[in-house]
């Protein structure tokens, strides 16, 4: 052995070299273990697009339908449900829908592709619940005095209006996601794909 | 008999040439000198290790009958939530076994909290056990993350959307987040592979490192001996056989003494198992008897009772800062306010241990902190729109108490030099 | 100090204060009155389980209320073929999304999941039970006081008659086969069973815990005496 003041610098190199190829080794090991959490082959094949029939969703309605394992809404906005949209404007976070929480084909005013059929993911995008629909108007919602309609966070009171746009001030921080989607004729939507490339 | 016993005395002599048993016991157990002066709160470290050991043993029995798994059974009902009503019902004594296990993930807490509030009233985390304190803030942290992932197994409503939350908290650091969050579940959403690997680190990961951490944190403590009510050193008075005047063994004194406070314990956990297992919908919520439905969140959300604290400290950010979304800073004030209390050691300047002989500052000071505490934790199972007696909103009155929690520790330095001490007296106190 | 801690300790499960509150009618105990809770059972298999099932319950538990596999056999069971099955229901789930818009919810835990601030889950079911009024709005023509816009219709209307809704106030318009003192000791037995299901150890378990606690609490004095024997010898 070494004493303190003198040191072997043979030895300390091949310690460096040993500790250096033997750091590497263990990393290189552990990378294996740390992808086997990534989803499997399975859970990404369970994402394929699903169809929807809307042909007997009322104006005024709502339905939902499961993809990827998250509830997606359809919402036919009746013709005063729209109306609250233009006035709650100043109101909301991203009235514009600048933040890319939708296709482009959806980037406008109503944030859809027909003005009254909204498809949105319902899954509130603070913390990942299910918001839930506060279609009644003023303080018979139990939402708030003045609330024009639209969707409640339970976990965190997040509140969002007819085409999912977060009201100022609250814990989400952007409007509900639009998922893609293209409509296979008048009444049948599919959701998760786009016009095919 | 005589030859019975030489003969054990012979075994025993066999042993200890091979492996340190008497030694250990002596210098654990009955040549442990312990200050003589534990009063009440000093039960609550020897029942942290019965609730261990509680959880252990009856969670190995509740795996032999549990299934982690999340697809649904011929009935439509998730297999996982189906299991649990299956040792609930079907399974002999599975009913007691599975509250014995409800009840002790909350006795625990319950325990934990009490012995953490021991070290705050007694400055047990003031040099030299500096060490102890850090191994016992690891043992924290590992059971809320016990906690949490065995909370995710019964796959009950609140089992899911809880786990959904915090999975999600993950998504709000920037750039890596929603990656991350998707690696922690092995899904795009909280499904099967996350329940299963919530199973292997709630029955295997967890108690290991759990374990490991509870034997360092006991070493720590015997290395350096155990604080009392006084906040006095009993090593700096040694008699003449090098044992502390005020020190006692551990055993027999400690063992008989805390046999006291098991059998109290347990009458005050057998309540619980035997006649309120829901405790008020505390322990097990109520919506958590609705099988997990990923497409319906539950009206009212909150986590259980133990984590509520730190959850109205997440909601009570609402505001963004530095370009960086509210979602994120919510995160890191809950991270914050759980982490900040193994800072203790270096944030209380004050020339004594002990709340006995600290000032009017202190008292008052620790006295709000557990009105904070509490009242943040009741805020926490509440909705955002709560609202004491229907007039005054809850979510600005957490704001409040959040600015003060942390006030709490980060003024520390100052208000605990400031205060006006007593003088330790030399000796322990007799009570 | 300690007083005050102490007070602080508990301060917090006492502050119960008002939110949006849910008034629920308390439901009659029949938690020891076998007949009644057979009666609840018979109401049970005869009309709920047609659409609900109740798969966490097997018939043969219901040997605690004093039923014999034969009587079971013969007056409880439609569904399943052997006692020890677990009561299924027989319609398909697929036809119930159909029919509901949700398949009805399984029921053997329904009085534990609808607990809540407001009252038990017995009282919940006891008055929702009883709440049912016409409302053509509603694709089944009914609507319920305590859950608004539900999916199922009043399955006991010829029993209870039709209420209305006036004046945000339930009046009979049309009275039943029972009346409104037999239709509610009616729904008290079936709650009560509901409640007998959610749980059947319950009983057993209270009268357990007595047990337990008495056995620590000799267990106390001896461990006691233990210690104040020991604990002579330190001053």
């Amino acid at each position: 052995m070494s004493s303190e003041d003198t040191v072997d610098c043979g030895r300390r190199r091949l310690l460096v070299a040993t500790a250096t190829a033997g750091g590497v080794a263990g990393v290189a090991a552990a990378v294996p273990f740390v992808a086997s959490m990534l989803p499997s082959e399975r859970a990404k094949a369970a994402g394929a697009p699903v169809e929807a029939d809307i042909s007997k969703l009322a104006p005024g309605q709502m339905m939902t339908v499961e993809w990827r394992g998250k509830p997606v809404w359809i919402i036919n906005r009746t013709p005063e449900m729209l109306a609250t949209l233009r006035k709650v404007d100043d109101k909301v976070s991203d009235p514009k829908s600048d933040k890319p929480m939708q296709p482009e084909y959806c980037k406008n005013e109503n944030r859809s592709i027909k003005p009254e059929i909204m498809v949105t993911v319902g899954i509130c995008t603070h913390l990942g619940c299910s918001p839930i629909d506060k279609f009644k108007t003023g303080a018979e919602s139990g939402v708030e005095a003045d609330w024009p309609g639209g969707f409640l966070c339970p976990c965190h009171g997040s509140t969002f209006d007819f085409a999912g746009r977060v009201y100022k001030s609250k814990p989400a921080p952007d409007n509900l996601e639009v998922p893609p989607h293209v409509y296979l004729s008048e009444t049948k939507i599919l959701i998760g794909e786009d016009k095919k490339a | 008999m005589s030859s019975l016993n030489s003969k054990l005395q012979d075994l025993l002599g066999w042993v200890d040439a091979r492996f340190p048993l008497t030694a250990s016991w002596k210098s654990h157990v009955s040549e442990y000198y312990a200050p003589k002066n534990f009063n009440f709160w000093y039960f609550f470290g020897s029942l942290a290790l019965l609730v261990l050991v509680i959880q252990i043993v009856t969670g190995i029995f509740l795996v032999m009958h549990f299934k982690p798994d999340a697809s649904l059974n011929a009935s439509g009902v998730p297999v996982a939530f189906a299991s649990v009503e299956y040792i609930m019902r079907d399974v002999p004594w599975g009913w007691l076994i599975r509250y014995m296990h409800s009840t002790g993930a909350s006795a625990f807490f319950v325990v934990i909290y009490l012995h953490m509030f021991r070290g705050l009233l007694y400055g047990s985390y003031r040099k030299p056990r500096e060490l102890i304190w850090l191994f016992g803030m690891g043992i924290f942290l590992c059971l809320m993350g016990e906690a949490f992932f065995g909370y995710l197994l019964p796959w009950g409503q609140m089992s899911f959307w809880g786990a959904q939350v915090i999975v999600n908290l993950f998504s709000a650091i920037p750039i890596i987040g929603p990656d991350l969050s998707v690696w922690l579940r092995g899904d795009y959403v909280v499904g099967d592979a996350t329940l299963n690997r919530f199973f292997a680190f709630h029955v295997i990961a967890m108690p290991l490192v759990l374990l490991g951490l509870v034997a360092a944190h006991l070493l720590a403590l015997h290395e350096v001996g155990s604080n009392n009510p006084d906040g006095v050193e009993i090593k700096k008075k040694k008699g003449a056989d090098g044992i502390p005047l005020d020190g006692i063994p551990f055993h027999p004194y400690y063992t008989v003494k805390d046999i006291v406070g098991v059998v109290v314990f347990l009458f005050a956990f057998s309540i619980v198992v035997f006649f309120m297992p829901e405790g008020g919908g505390y322990f097990l919520e109520f919506n958590n008897f609705d099988p997990a439905d990923p497409l319906k969140t539950p009206s009212h959300i909150a986590p259980v009772w133990y984590f509520t604290p730190y959850y109205s400290l997440l909601r009570a950010v609402t505001f963004p800062l530095f370009g960086i979304d509210a979602k994120f800073w919510g995160v890191v004030a809950m991270g914050a306010g759980v982490v900040v209390f193994a800072f203790l050691p270096w944030l209380d300047r004050s020339p004594v241990k002990s709340i006995r002989y600290r000032g009017p500052i202190t008292k008052v000071m620790l006295t709000l902190f557990v009105i904070t505490f509490f009242i943040l934790g009741f805020l926490g199972t509440k909705s955002p729109s709560y609202a004491f007696f229907g007039a005054i909103p809850g979510a600005p009155v957490a704001q409040i108490l959040s600015v003060f929690y942390f006030l709490f520790f980060l003024t520390m330095p100052i208000w605990s030099s400031l205060d006006r001490c007593q003088p330790e007296p030399d000796r322990v106190t007799d009570k | 100090m300690k007083k005050l801690l102490t007070i602080l300790l508990f301060a917090p499960l006492m502050a119960f204060a008002a939110g949006a509150t849910l008034h629920l009618d308390a439901a009659p105990d029949r938690s020891n009155d076998i007949p009644a809770l057979q009666r609840g059972a018979k109401t049970f298999v005869n009309y709920c389980l047609n659409c609900h099932s109740a798969s966490y319950m097997r018939y043969n538990r219901l040997h605690d209320l004093g039923l014999s596999d034969a009587q079971i056999k013969d007056n409880l069971m439609f569904t399943a073929d052997k006692v020890g099955e677990l009561m299924r229901t027989a319609m398909q789930r697929d036809e119930a999304r159909i029919w509901f818009g949700a398949p009805p919810p399984d029921l053997t835990l329904i009085a534990r999941a609808r607990a809540s601030e407001f009252g038990s889950g017995a009282d919940w079911l006891y008055t929702y039970l009883r709440t049912f009024y016409r409302d053509d709005a509603r694709p089944t023509g009914w609507n319920n006081v305590v859950f608004a816009n539900v999916g199922m219709p009043h399955v006991f209307w010829e029993l209870q008659g039709e209420q209305v809704m006036v004046d945000h106030k339930l009046t009979l318009a049309k009275p039943g086969k029972l009346t409104a003192q037999e239709y509610d000791e009616m729904v008290a037995d079936l709650v009560g069973y509901l409640k007998y299901m959610g749980e059947p150890v319950s009983e057993f378990r209270k009268n357990l815990g007595v047990i337990v606690l008495i056995a620590l609490s000799v267990l106390f004095v001896f461990a006691y005496a233990l210690k104040r024997e020991f604990w002579k010898d330190i001053h």
